[in-house]
């Protein structure tokens, strides 16, 4: 089982995307599992979520302590402690962003770690900074935990072809380095 | 076979009702209820379902609806939490008591205050005499099915009492994962047409319903209610079988064990600590410890012939509340588990755990902490100091 933890704001659509990857776990027959955290709902505020992706039943429901990958959608949120917290050693960051990775602060046991520029692709498709749909392109590049085709067919019927192409830029463009 | 669809617990309890072909659906939003009733109201609109829809102005009026509506014979739905159910209570207690079937989701919320609208127990507890068969689910296939099978629970001429759907809010009203739905056809097969005829209001046939009732028939009508919960735990056993044999998943009736067999100390659970709990027992067995698991499932009619007949050779024993029992320092379902066993105090180690109120966290590392202390305090029978799962 692969424990992955996803942090956002309040309207780039985490709990949108999660749900999309546990269609596409599901659809390639293995078993997906989504429990968002919400705060005080409100747009813009920091959200995050909890994604699970299994050969096996999953059956805990509880919040992910030390993920196996984590998900960001917006690198602002690197300065809240909870954002890197409990990363598993070699675990690997997919994180949406222009930045160069010295300055993201990466933590010193990540194993990988993969940028793409899901606003810059968003705005260039959807004209604003919904950055979901790209970074599930970067993350079936990275992750090989979901099929790029059934992500890339759920991305279409949930959000419409527009935002398949965004993902499908996304995917291209990740750039994945190994620490 | 069903149809395999990924959903949050919500829409499972949506798209089940929806399967049992209502006839009516009141209801009111509350977090973290909300899109069930959403949901169906997109399914009347679309024309999916031949429900009515009545969009009411408070809990109050949803479960007074729906009760008109049962009193006139037909199957309804609603769902609530939190405080929804304590606006709700009054007409709430009335439906049990006038022995009119339905099935109310409650997706489980802590009681104000503080204020918050995260995930708890305490809701549910606060009713549990208030005369409802009261079903906990651990995961959106349990909720799926539970809301079918509470329908012919309810419905049983042998019960006649409404059922609530509990799982927990948040932590699964909004999990997403995937859901084995069963075909329409296969409802239609397992779940007749409701057919009760105690009390339909009906202007051709008029009859009063509910007048004043003095004191000796009111004692008739309560022993008559209690006697059909009674009887509900064996009903309980019998859908579950035939669930099961139609749709190929058993849930084991009124409570489920998990490595028991063998176990010298045990967790009891409720609702979706379950699945957790079943992780925790395994890693404890890695480590040596003879763990096991009892999932109270039902908690009205309370199962006690079956919890004490499956702690009987145990050593230690806690019950993990996600609520709390005011005036008792421990959890309402360690009350109720300890009622169940004679002689508690001499026969076991045992004691109360509570945590995961307000939305906060039951992680496998707090249940394995209760697990190791009952190992460790297994030779020495009696109630132990409630343990409460802090953080920091």
């Amino acid at each position: 089982m692969k424990e992955i933890r996803l942090h956002g704001r309040g309207g780039q659509g985490v709990v949108k995307a999660s749900q999309i990857l546990v269609k596409a776990a599901v659809a390639g027959k293995k078993h997906g599992q989504f429990i968002p955290f919400f705060g005080v709902e409100r747009k813009g505020s920091p959200v995050f979520g909890y994604l699970r992706i299994s050969n096996e039943p999953i059956r805990r429901k509880m919040q992910v302590y030390e993920p196996d990958s984590l998900v960001i959608m917006d690198d602002t949120l690197i300065s809240l402690p909870t954002t890197y917290v409990g990363l598993k050693d070699g675990g690997s960051i997919i994180i949406n962003s222009v930045k160069k990775i010295e300055d993201l602060h990466i933590p010193a046991n990540a194993g990988k770690v993969t940028i793409v520029d899901a606003t810059g692709i968003s705005e260039e498709f959807l004209g604003r900074n919904i950055p979901n749909t790209a970074m599930l392109g970067a993350f079936a590049r990275a992750s090989g935990l979901v099929d790029k085709d059934e992500v890339m067919e759920e991305i279409e019927k949930t959000f419409g072809e527009v935002n398949r192409r965004a993902a499908e830029k996304a995917y291209e463009q990740a750039v994945s380095l190994k620490l | 076979m069903g149809k395999i669809k990924v959903l949050t617990g919500n829409y499972s309890a949506s798209e089940a009702a929806a399967l049992c072909r209502p006839d009516l659906v009141a209801a009111y939003p509350i977090t973290p209820q909300s899109s069930v009733v959403e949901y169906l109201s997109t399914m009347v609109h679309n024309g999916k379902i031949d429900a009515n829809l009545v969009q009411v102005e408070s809990e109050h009026s949803a479960m007074s609806v729906v009760q008109g509506a049962a009193a006139g014979g037909g199957r309804v739905f609603t769902a609530t939490s939190a405080q929804g159910l304590a606006l709700m209570y009054e007409p709430y207690f009335r439906m049990s008591t006038l022995r009119l079937p339905m099935v109310m989701a409650l997706a489980t919320r802590e009681m104000t205050s503080p204020e918050t609208v995260w995930s708890g127990q305490q809701d549910a507890m606060s009713v549990r005499d208030a005369g409802w068969i009261q079903v906990y689910c651990d995961d959106n296939q349990e909720i799926v099915d539970m809301v079918i099978q509470g329908y012919k629970i309810a419905e049983n001429p042998k019960v006649l009492l409404p059922v609530n759907v509990c799982y927990d809010g948040f932590y699964s009203s909004h999990l997403t994962e995937g859901v084995d739905l069963p075909l329409q056809e296969e409802v239609d097969a397992f779940l007749p047409p409701v057919s009760f005829n105690h009390a339909v209001l009906d202007p051709d046939n008029p009859f009063a319903l509910d007048p004043l009732t003095p004191g000796p028939l009111m004692m008739k009508y309560r022993k008559s209610h209690l006697d059909a919960m009674e009887r509900a735990l064996d009903v309980i056993e019998e859908v579950d079988k035939e669930f099961g044999d139609a749709f190929g998943r058993y849930y084991g009736g009124a409570i489920s064990e998990y490595k028991t067999e063998d176990a010298d100390v045990v967790i009891v659970t409720i609702a979706g600590m379950t699945g957790t709990g079943m992780d925790a027992v395994d890693i404890a067995r890695e480590q040596g410890i003879k763990a096991g698991l009892i999932k109270l499932r039902f908690t009205r009619p309370f199962p006690a012939n079956r919890i004490a007949k499956a702690l009987k050779d145990k050593k230690a024993f806690a019950v993990i509340d996600r609520s709390v029992c005011f005036g008792w320092s421990q959890g309402p379902m360690h009350m109720e588990v300890k009622a169940a066993l004679c002689d508690v105090d001499n026969q076991f180690c045992h004691f109360s755990a509570i945590g995961g109120l307000g939305g906060a966290d039951i992680s496998i590392d707090m249940i394995l902490s209760t697990i190791r202390r009952l190992d460790k305090q297994k030779n020495e029978p009696g109630e132990k100091e409630t343990q409460w799962y802090m953080v920091d």
